[in-house]
């Protein structure tokens, strides 16, 4: 992502366990997910609406993950940590 | 750092509430909101709050436990009504002072209405109080005028015909969105319109709203149950007039979105240089908001290490069966090409040139990987000539 600052506070949190949800019905389609954490988010090619890859991304992905879940225009992200 | 004040509390001042606690921000945090609801999505207010598939319990932005964690101190139903600038504080309707080290306006834009006798009972479309007046409003046997084919405009009529409301839209250009998007993008949504039975007429000029329907320029009453005026909105800087800020189209802030030292300004209001496109803008797009609340958050927190606010600005609009998605800044563009698929079927991608450079991209029904791609020319400010080629021009 440009602009808006990229790298996030906390680099790697180990130790951490993260859970990952989305609200599909949300999802309005615009890839600003999959743009900052690839690995965790992709998009249907039909449509462009979100498909979760990693339902718990490693401690080293958490940082690009919680930015995503901020910058989604929809709100469809949500975060869940231990 | 110890007492940040973030005024609005919706997309953008939320995001900056978040950024600074995920960032490490431990001091007092006071988010001022003058409507009686948590911070709540606006896009589905013309979709699926409009068109009655969902109720109010889907649009809040967080829950109230994930808005609990953030330890706020949160003043809502409550008006920010002046600032003083070399005091540092915040004047509030219920009389308090709020002190303040850090500053972000955050406080958006109401729309634009008509004078008229029938001014008071025409619709808007901004708040969720907004959508649910007019969502009991629509339905078969009602007319609808809606004033104004903007994004907004256009959205609300066609939710509303899909409802069974016989819909007028009014619009004084000749074709509607087209310096926003290009003529030939432009006539492909008036198609849209008419494909889909609603009664777009161009070129008209709406005077006032009268007592059952608008009255246009030339006298004409167009009769109607409901009106819904859609013609663009104001910034709401009323409270910083006199406080020394720099107000014109919105709060002006330069290229970190700072308006003043320690005042920065975020969203629908702000007005900002983006050193990316070397010009400064306001946009109105959801996804704005929250990386402009994003970013002065991170510059608030972190002077020495400042970054200028410069995004590739992106939004998207449902209508009827598609969605428009573009990347990039298309207004004042010289040159439009459409680089794949094809207008006429409603799934295209087109290109948008400023300069010798692409400025921009709009899609229809476009696989993600390639709108993503030509994004990314946009983001590298690739050249024309070497993103588009020789294409022969097809006129803006
Ligand atoms: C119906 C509708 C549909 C939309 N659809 C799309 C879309 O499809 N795609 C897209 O990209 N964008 C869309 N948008 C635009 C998007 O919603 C806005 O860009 C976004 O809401 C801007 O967020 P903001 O926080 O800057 O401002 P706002 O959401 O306007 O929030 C500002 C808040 O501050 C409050 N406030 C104002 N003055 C004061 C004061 N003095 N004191 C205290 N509080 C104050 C306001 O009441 C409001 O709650 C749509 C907007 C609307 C209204
Ligand atoms: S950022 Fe949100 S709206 Fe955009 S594709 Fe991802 S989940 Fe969907």
């Amino acid at each position: 992502m440009s602009g808006a600052g990229g790298g996030a506070g906390s680099g790697e949190d180990k130790g951490v366990t993260m859970r990952v949800e989305v609200d599909v019905p949300k999802c309005v389609a615009s890839g600003q997910c999959v743009m900052i954490a690839p690995d965790v988010f992709d998009q249907r090619e039909e449509d462009g609406i979100v498909v979760l890859l990693d339902e718990r991304p490693a401690s080293e992905l958490h940082a690009d993950v919680r930015e995503s879940a901020v910058v989604c225009p929809a709100a469809a992200i949500r975060v869940v940590e231990k | 750092m110890k007492h940040v004040v973030v005024v609005g509390a919706s997309a953008a001042g939320l995001a900056a509430v978040e950024t600074l606690r995920r960032e490490g921000y431990e001091g007092t945090l006071t988010l001022i909101g003058d409507e009686p609801y948590h911070p709540y999505d606006r896009p589905p207010l013309s979709k699926q709050i409009l068109g009655g598939q969902w109720e109010p319990d889907r649009v809040p932005l967080r829950s109230a436990a994930d808005l609990d964690a953030l330890g706020l101190d949160l003043r809502l139903g409550v008006t920010a009504t002046g600032l003083d600038l070399a005091g540092r504080t915040v004047a509030l309707a219920d009389g308090a002072r709020v002190p303040y080290d850090g500053l972000v306006i955050a406080t958006g834009v109401r729309p634009r209405r008509l004078p008229g006798d029938g001014a008071e009972r025409a619709h808007v479309l901004r708040t969720l109080d907004d959508a649910l007046a007019l969502r009991d409003r629509l339905g078969p046997g009602r007319r609808l005028v809606v004033v104004g084919a903007g994004f907004l405009g256009a959205e609300a009529a066609a939710v509303a015909s899909g409802l069974g409301t016989e819909v007028t839209l009014l619009e004084p250009a000749p074709v509607p969105l087209a310096p926003a998007v290009g003529e030939r993008v432009g006539r492909m949504l008036t198609r849209a319109h008419h494909d889909h039975g609603v009664d777009l007429r161009t070129g008209v000029m709406v005077a006032e709203v009268a007592d059952g329907g608008v009255r246009l320029s030339d006298g004409t009453l167009v009769e109607a149950d409901e009106v819904l005026v859609a013609i663009g909105s104001v910034p709401n800087t009323g409270w910083l007039e006199g406080s020394g800020l720099p107000l014109g189209d919105g709060l002006e802030c330069d290229e970190y979105s700072a308006a003043a030292p320690d005042v920065y300004g975020a969203g629908d209001v702000a007005r900002w240089h983006n050193p990316l496109f070397g010009t400064a803008m306001r946009i109105e797009h959801r996804t704005n908001a929250t990386e402009q609340g994003m970013a002065v958050a991170r510059n608030l927190l972190s002077p020495e290490a400042r970054k200028p606010f410069a995004p590739v600005p992106y939004f998207w609009s449902d209508q009827y069966d598609f969605r428009i998605q573009a990347h990039g800044w298309l207004r004042g563009h010289e040159e439009v090409a459409v680089v794949e698929g094809a207008l006429e079927e409603r799934k295209f991608l087109a290109a948008y040139r400023s300069g010798d450079r692409v400025a921009g991209v709009l899609a229809v029904g476009m696989p993600p990987k390639a709108v993503r791609t030509w994004r990314q020319a946009v983001a590298t400010r690739a050249a024309w000539r070497d993103a588009v080629g020789e294409l022969v021009p097809e006129g803006a």
